[in-house]
């Protein structure tokens, strides 16, 4: 009898039944949503802030002193120590490669400028020099480790870098498009720094020619401010210790960058007579923000405690993971740039939680609300029951079936509703895939029948307790 | 109840004061009358209007003002803007020969009355220095208390104490002076002062005797610097400011303007922002308004449904109410007119209640999250107001008009 109740109330209810179910659905919509999300935001912000570049430097382990003021370094460029490029793809080896977005080798160059047989032809002494700085980078280069291709370079850790070409090289000479940092493909750490590479290097074919040299040229991208002081556009050539290079870009960084010459690695090492030497390697890592444990010293640590610390994103062991990496090596965080993350992931997670739990909250009450109206419309049914006999209990039994039945079958129509929403919102706001963890269904499921329950508790106990007489005469 | 005459006298008296009262008295009463003997339904419909306007208005309250906190937040990078002395690619060579072209003296001054005072400007002097067994090293002059302000960042053992103004009278090789604090990066330390003790500098023949305070770490050139108090680098090699680092707080509009009044205020300099902070900070900005957008626009909406589902199971209830009326010859315009003016008070009502506790919400989530209270935005209320009176009127709206299509006789028999 009381399941052909239960069926019959689903049967021939059906409009009202779908309101209550659909009221559910939003709700945990909504929840399920806002859930996603904030349980994402860190990831996803994590990734934004990259924006900001590396935040971890390699360079060698017996370096001297930089003596460097404004960008312009003074220190004899054969001296000191150098890393060799050809350790660098063993970056990609470390425990948390994942996790590492990309890298570029930086090797400074002291050179001497010719500038007067430019177009200009201020002066004439033909051989006035001007020193200057040459940076020899990565652009959008192709390495292999192993078996795994990647790209990297410092259109990757360097987002903030801009080139602008020269006219009708790339349409008109419009800005070349920032590389995307982020990935296209499923949205966890694991994956996507896999994907980074994969999905900037297609575009590394076309818009190469948008001002970007090529990694293999002999083309150099041109500081904003020089270019502007020696009156150099893009396509021009440049004499540079008397061996002409041509302008593919001028660069534009807001920084020491804008007063230097910018060429490919290769460029620079035949310049200073080193070949494979590389200053030092910027690394731009995922993190995790730094807590307790990350502030201990390793060597103090417990072989537990160590191995937890290892197997922590922290700045500081991705850190201890490089130097062991790279021999002769001396791997630091950029405290500007990795000290200040955690600070901003923190308050942005904080402020997403708290955002949650108001909408866990609108969605409960929307629920109760929901159900404490299908009830109350109900009070002819419930005295019509209590006149046949039918006790408290079993009337109250009934109706909490049907919440359950309600909860259950809204809730999973609203867990997928709520994955199209989250997966929505991360398309549209971080262009990348929001994971829903597995675990969220059952949690949700719970927190659905919890809420109808709740909600439909207060409304089926005023239901029963009232006079099945004055229900029946339609005084309510 | 006492006496008759008493009765017929104040019966008299309340058929009169109703037949000379205006037509709204008896209106005002049904609405009253209406709330106060369904209390229960009245108060829960009310309820979640509450809910629906405070989650509203703390919603909108921290999307307007979560702005504020976060560029607050994002102060912590460092400077936004740096100004540097016209011509400032030559620093370097000429920081060796003591020549470098160099700010005003009043630069400092000039920024902050040009700014205001949140604006942070920390001097930068540089010098290269030789150690004693001849190495060239780089030495800073800055402001200690400014640059500790501005570089949250720095990893530092220990600041050096303000100096003390004998200390500057004492010269630099007076003996019976205690040498000055310097503040050692971690890879010039290891040069200098591997032991941490005292150690000499010099600069173009003139010698500082100098005693490590702390160590100073970053992981960028700073680790191979030798900070200095400004008046001390100063006195000791004539060089005075010639970069002054700037924090200003606010939109990349607001930034721009304080570029432009610094152009104007300092026409020796130049002036550039820091893309790598501007560009990094608009981005994860932005990427946050709009989860908090979109976020705020599914609480928002999730609760005026909330509220449009129990205000029009109330109106629905109420079906007997309105055949009553109707029946008694009301006209199809009163009774629109009263079910509306009962929603548009739920409306007003909640709003009031629910926009204070939204600001409550919002000042405890500013609290909780960004240790500084999110100061209340009046200039929400319109359209929290506005919101909950049109979510109340369509949920009153709504039944009537499919009321309106049943006979009054068939709703008051009850079925």
């Amino acid at each position: 009898m009381f399941p052909r109740l239960v069926y019959e109330s689903f049967r021939r209810q059906t409009r009202r039944k779908l309101l209550a179910g659909v009221a559910i659905t939003l709700g945990v919509a909504v929840a399920t949503a806002m859930i996603a999300v904030a349980t994402d935001i860190g990831d996803k912000i994590n990734r934004e802030l990259r924006t900001y570049g590396a935040n971890l430097v390699i360079t060698p382990q017996e370096d001297t002193l930089d003596v460097e003021i404004g960008g312009v370094n003074l220190k004899p460029p054969s001296d000191g120590a150098f890393l060799n490029e050809a350790d660098l793809p063993k970056i990609r080896g470390t425990f948390w490669h994942h996790n590492i977005v990309g890298f570029s080798p930086m090797l400074p160059v002291a050179v001497k400028l010719r500038t007067s047989d430019g177009d200009k032809n201020k002066g004439d002494k033909s051989d006035s020099a001007k020193d200057v700085t040459l940076v020899g980078t990565y652009f959008n280069k192709k390495l292999t480790f192993g078996k795994e291709e990647f790209t990297t370079g410092v259109r990757i850790t360097h987002p903030w870098w801009k080139v602008e070409a020269g006219e009708g090289s790339c349409g008109g000479g419009r800005l070349a498009s920032l590389p995307r940092t982020e990935s296209r493909g499923p949205g966890r750490v694991e994956d996507s720094a896999a994907n980074v590479n994969a999905a900037t290097s297609p575009e590394s074919g076309d818009t190469s020619s948008c001002g970007w040299p090529s990694d293999d040229s002999q083309n150099v991208l041109l500081g904003e401010r020089l270019a502007a002081k020696l009156d150099k556009h893009p396509g021009d050539s440049l004499d540079i210790n008397n061996q002409q290079f041509q302008i593919s870009g001028i660069l534009s960084t807001g920084n020491v960058e804008d007063n230097q010459i910018v060429a490919p690695l290769a460029v620079a090492q035949q310049i200073l007579g080193k070949p494979g030497a590389v200053r030092r390697v910027f690394v731009s890592a995922l993190t995790k923000p730094p807590d307790a444990l990350s502030a201990r010293d390793p060597k103090t640590m417990t072989p537990e405690v160590y191995d937890r610390w290892y197997c922590s994103p922290y700045v500081d062991s991705i850190a201890y993971q490089l130097q062991e990496a790279i021999p002769h090596s001396h791997a630091e965080q950029i405290r500007q740039v990795a000290q200040n993350e955690g600070t901003v992931l923190t308050r942005i997670k904080g402020l997403m939680l708290l955002v949650t739990l108001a909408a866990l909250l609108a969605s409960a009450l929307a629920v109760s609300a929901a159900m404490a109206t299908a009830i109350f419309e109900r009070r002819v049914e419930i005295g019509l029951m209590k006149a046949l006999g039918a006790g408290n209990l079993a009337v109250s039994a009934i109706f909490f079936a049907e919440a359950l039945l309600l909860a259950f079958f809204g809730g999973i129509s609203g867990f997928i509703a709520g994955s199209l929403l989250a997966h929505q919102i991360g398309r549209s706001i971080f262009s990348s895939q929001i994971s829903i963890q597995p675990v969220l269904f059952p949690i949700i499921i719970a927190i659905a029948v919890f809420v109808t329950f709740a909600g439909s508790a207060a409304a089926i106990r005023r239901a029963v307790k009232f006079d099945p007489v004055f229900s029946l005469r339609g005084q309510a | 109840m006492s006496t008759g005459p008493a009765i017929l006298h104040s019966a008299r008296e309340v058929a009169e004061r109703r037949a000379h009262s205006p037509h709204t008295s008896m209106f005002a009463r049904m609405l009253v009358r209406a709330a106060m003997l369904r209390r229960g339904r009245a108060a829960s419909a009310l309820l979640a209007m509450i809910v629906a306007a405070a989650v509203a208005t703390a919603m909108m309250n921290l999307y307007v003002d979560v702005q504020a906190k976060l560029r607050n937040e994002f102060r912590s990078y460092g400077a936004n803007v740096i100004v540097v002395a016209k011509s400032g690619e030559a620093t370097a060579q000429a920081a060796t020969a003591g020549s470098a072209p160099s700010l005003p003296q009043d630069a400092v001054t000039k920024i902050e009355s040009a700014l205001g005072p949140q604006t942070l400007a920390v001097p930068f002097a540089y010098a290269v220095a030789r150690t004693s067994d001849g190495q060239s090293i780089v030495v800073v002059g800055t402001d200690f208390a400014r640059a500790r302000e501005l570089n949250h960042w720095w990893k530092v053992s220990h600041w050096p104490a303000p100096q003390i103004d004998a200390r500057l009278v004492g010269g630099d090789n007076a003996a019976p002076a205690p040498p000055a604090e310097a503040l050692v990066g971690i890879r010039a330390a290891a040069v200098v002062a591997p032991k941490r003790e005292p150690f000499d500098l010099t600069f173009q023949g003139k010698t500082i005797h100098l005693a490590p305070a702390g160590l100073l770490q970053t992981g960028a050139a700073e680790d191979s610097r030798i900070y200095l108090d400004q008046t001390e680098f100063q006195s000791w090699t004539d060089v005075s400011p010639t970069t002054i680092e700037l924090a200003i707080n606010g939109s990349p509009e607001e930034i721009q303007q304080g570029i432009n009044k610094l152009a104007a205020a300092l026409p020796g300099a130049d002036i550039r922002p820091v893309r790598q902070i501007m560009e990094g900070e608009a981005n994860v900005l932005n990427k946050t308004r709009a989860t908090l957008y979109a976020s705020a626009t599914l609480v928002v909406l999730t609760s005026a449904l909330c509220v449009l589902a129990t205000l029009i199971g109330w109106v629905f209830d109420r079906r007997r109410d309105f055949a009553i009326m109707k029946a008694l010859g009301a006209s199809e315009r009163l009774v629109n007119l009263f079910f509306a003016a009962e929603a548009a008070a739920l409306g007003v009502i909640g709003a009031l209640i629910g926009f204070l506790i939204g600001i409550g919400v919002a000042a405890w989530i500013g609290r909780v999250n960004f240790h500084a209270p999110v100061v209340p935005r009046f200039s929400v209320f319109p359209y929290v107001l506005a919101g909950s009176v049109a979510v109340a009127l369509i949920a009153a709206v709504l039944p009537i008009g499919l009321l309106r299509r049943v006979q009054p006789a068939i709703i008051l028999r009850g079925e």
